[in-house]
């Protein structure tokens, strides 16, 4: 009787201190802002996966969703610091100057800004993917699989986010195979799964056989499914929407930073800093394989995948040739952080100018 | 039984009475759709009605939110009342937005009183200049003003896209699509410290006091009353026709372009894709909710206002999509058409003479 006295007591205070524990760890809120809805199967999609690991690690969330990039986004954010959120997800581009400026009221209050450039306040960080790792494995699979050495590119915005990875992409395919040729078409949104769609029918016009992009919607890979053409999902897995097309994806992990940077916030240990992660930290996943590709094929992207994610291979390795010919990056040398972030020349077998 | 007649003349007690019914109908019906959707629907209209107007900050939102709205319906109005049906209010405001901040953007790193004065100004003529497209073609081309008026919004957002991504986008800025930031004297004043409520609203309110007086004390609103409820009898009197087509699109554009004007000078302060999340479109709900009516418009802006405002609230506090408040907006005005019925019609009851 008396040993389970003590027991219980022991086991209650255990209990009581996890309890506490929790209760102050778990006090943090996080809140996500969102450009799109959350069903678009793309960008804001996968955000809102990442939101869902952060509730999983047991924090509570909050977003909201479709969010303009025009005034509204400062009300919005001011109004979730306001409603007791710890720290703010801010993830689209446009949302930069207003993320900015609502810091400075609420200093106590974290905000993550994604895809931007800006962290005008100690409370301002940023954070982004190097997604072009994962066009390097795109390239590779693209220059192995084109019969035609006519490969679509279906882009969004000349920005150089978009211009890196079409140069990514390139570079790899290349590197298989020394005649294939990227066309592009600029579809000038990021959602828009009628113009996307319209797009990709062009580049299949142009005698293109596979098809890449860089704009959010399923209709691309639906479109290269009817014409019997590949192409690979974008943001999310979208194997489902195309088997026949679809040979891999190469899909955003936010989750892992996210709950990383919630948990910093609980702890305290949260600070500044301008994240730019790939697939070495699992911020930038390949989908599974689509079987039709080689054997030897999936072996080399496997390899590559591991490569990229050691450091051993970087894609922006020189030699590297602008479309006239000028070097750009000489043989042995690869590509600072400083020259990919402001990255706005197409190389060499890449077709047609950057719109200006 | 009852009896459905057709009324002798439309009830005027009646014309203002259905806007408020709609509101009302839109109440139930929304409570109904968040009962469904497993809400407590008292709980969410609070969350949507009340709670984001309940500080002195939300008013302002409010206010700052239903300025554009009810600049661009009186714009509007004067053209729906002359049976002049310009849709294309966004891109007019989008245009004035380009004008305006291309003027803005000329001085981005001076100071003067004289900068946004010329920068209004600009709004409003680049507004006028858009909208006298399909006002030129209506009248020398005889095309119609609601396809040529809808399809130039398209093709302003497309100017809008090319200029900030090209050759007006920041030459620090990484090349991501936005301008510079405009310079201080670019920017229309702040009302109180800490609120984003700015001096645009007096552009609001004297479009109101000026509608008021054209409609209702002058010969040019008594010519736009007749074209509007007949077309050949404006001709039998002798109006010039094609000068009143033109004029009232370019107030339109003006009012528009004004709108426009207020958005990039005033909370956003730079020009980038997203001027506007479709004020002009709303624009036109908030004009026939308010009657075309200059006091009506006032108060349906602030109704209109209130359902974006409620949409975040509500999906922030009670995890509702925001999309809902679209389905407000398109419920209001769903509402008003239906109840619009009343206008010429009225219920008899003749079940107690046999």
């Amino acid at each position: 009787m008396h040993k389970f006295l003590i027991r219980s007591f022991v086991s209650s205070l255990v209990l009581l201190f996890t309890l506490t524990v929790a209760a102050v760890a778990k006090d943090v809120k996080a809140a996500f802002v969102y450009i799109g809805p959350t069903g678009d199967h793309g960008w804001t999609y996968q955000h809102d996966v990442g939101r869902k690991a952060v509730e999983a690690a047991g924090f509570k969330t909050t977003y909201v969703e479709g969010v303009p990039e025009s005034a509204d986004a400062e009300r919005v954010l001011r109004q979730l610091a306001n409603s007791g959120h710890d720290i703010i997800f801010t993830t689209s581009f446009g949302y930069m100057n207003p993320t900015n400026k609502v810091a400075k009221e609420f200093p106590n209050v974290k905000f993550e800004h994604a895809t931007g450039y800006k962290r005008e306040h100690p409370n301002v960080a940023t954070y982004a993917a190097r997604f072009y790792e994962g066009r390097t494995i795109l390239g590779t699979i693209a220059g192995t699989m084109t019969k035609s050495n006519v490969i679509g590119y279906v882009a969004s915005f000349p920005i150089p986010e978009v211009i890196r990875g079409i140069n990514s992409f390139t570079l790899a395919a290349q590197k298989v195979n020394p005649n294939i040729k990227t066309k592009i078409v600029w579809a000038f949104t990021w959602y828009d799964p009628g113009k996307e769609a319209e797009a990709a029918k062009a580049l299949i016009d142009q005698g293109a056989d596979v098809i890449a992009q860089h704009t959010d919607s399923t209709a691309i890979v639906q479109m290269a499914e009817k014409a019997g053409v590949y192409a690979f999902g974008q943001a999310s897995d979208m194997d489902k929407f195309a088997p026949k097309a679809v040979l891999t994806s190469v899909e955003n992990n936010w989750g892992p930073y996210y709950v990383d940077r919630v948990k910093a916030v609980a702890n305290g240990t949260w600070s500044q800093k301008d994240t730019w992660h790939g697939i070495g930290d699992g911020m930038v996943v390949i989908s599974g394989l689509d079987s039709q590709m080689p054997s030897d094929l999936q072996a080399k992207v496997k390899k590559l995948q591991a490569d990229l994610a050691s450091g051993k291979v970087h894609s922006f390795t020189g030699p590297i040739y602008d479309q006239k010919g000028n070097l750009m990056v000489a043989e042995g040398k690869t590509a600072d952080d400083g020259m990919l972030a402001g990255m706005m020349t197409y190389v060499k077998g890449v077709e047609g100018d950057i719109p200006k | 039984m009852i009896k459905i007649v057709k009324r002798d003349q439309p009830s005027k007690a009646i014309f203002f009475f259905t806007p408020v019914l709609a509101i009302f109908l839109t109440l139930i019906a929304g409570g109904i759709i968040f009962y469904i959707l497993g809400f407590k629907p008292f709980e969410a209209l609070k969350f949507f009605f009340i709670v984001p107007i309940a500080d002195k900050y939300g008013f302002s939102e409010l206010l700052l939110k239903a300025t554009p709205l009810c600049l661009i319906a009186i714009g509007l109005s004067f053209c729906f009342k002359s049976n002049n049906w310009n849709i294309g209010a966004e891109g007019q405001l989008t245009f004035g937005a380009i004008v305006s901040g291309g003027v803005a953007l000329l001085f981005y790193d001076q100071e003067g009183f004289y900068i946004l004065p010329i920068v209004i100004l600009a709004g409003a003529i680049g507004g006028m200049i858009y909208a006298s497209i399909p006002a030129i073609l209506k009248t020398y081309f005889n095309t119609n003003e609601i396809l040529v008026s809808l399809m130039l919004v398209y093709v302003s957002k497309l100017i809008l896209d090319y200029l900030v991504v090209g050759p007006w986008s920041n030459p620090e800025g990484f090349n991501f699509p936005e301008t510079r930031q405009f310079s201080d004297s670019a920017r229309l004043p702040l009302l109180f410290e800490g609120l984003r409520i700015h001096a645009g609203i007096f552009l609001a309110l004297a479009a109101v006091v000026i509608s008021w007086f054209v409609f209702y004390k002058t010969y040019l609103g008594f010519q736009m009353k007749v074209s509007g409820f007949s077309l050949k009898t404006a001709k039998y009197a002798g109006y010039k026709g094609k000068k009143m087509i033109i004029l009232v699109f370019l107030i339109s554009g003006a009012c528009a372009g004004l709108a426009g004007v207020g958005e990039i000078t005033g909370p956003i302060g730079q020009l980038h894709r997203e001027v506007s999340p479709d004020y002009g479109f709303t624009a036109i709900i908030v004009a026939f909710l308010g009657r075309l009516h200059p006091v009506g418009i006032i108060l349906a802006s602030l109704v209109v206002a209130i359902t974006y405002l409620g949409a975040e609230t509500a999906q922030i506090f009670m995890q509702i999509p925001k999309y809902t408040g679209q389905v407000f907006q398109g419920m209001i005005l769903f509402f008003l058409l239906a109840s619009d019925y009343l206008l010429f019609f009225k219920f008899k009851f003749i079940g107690s003479k046999k």
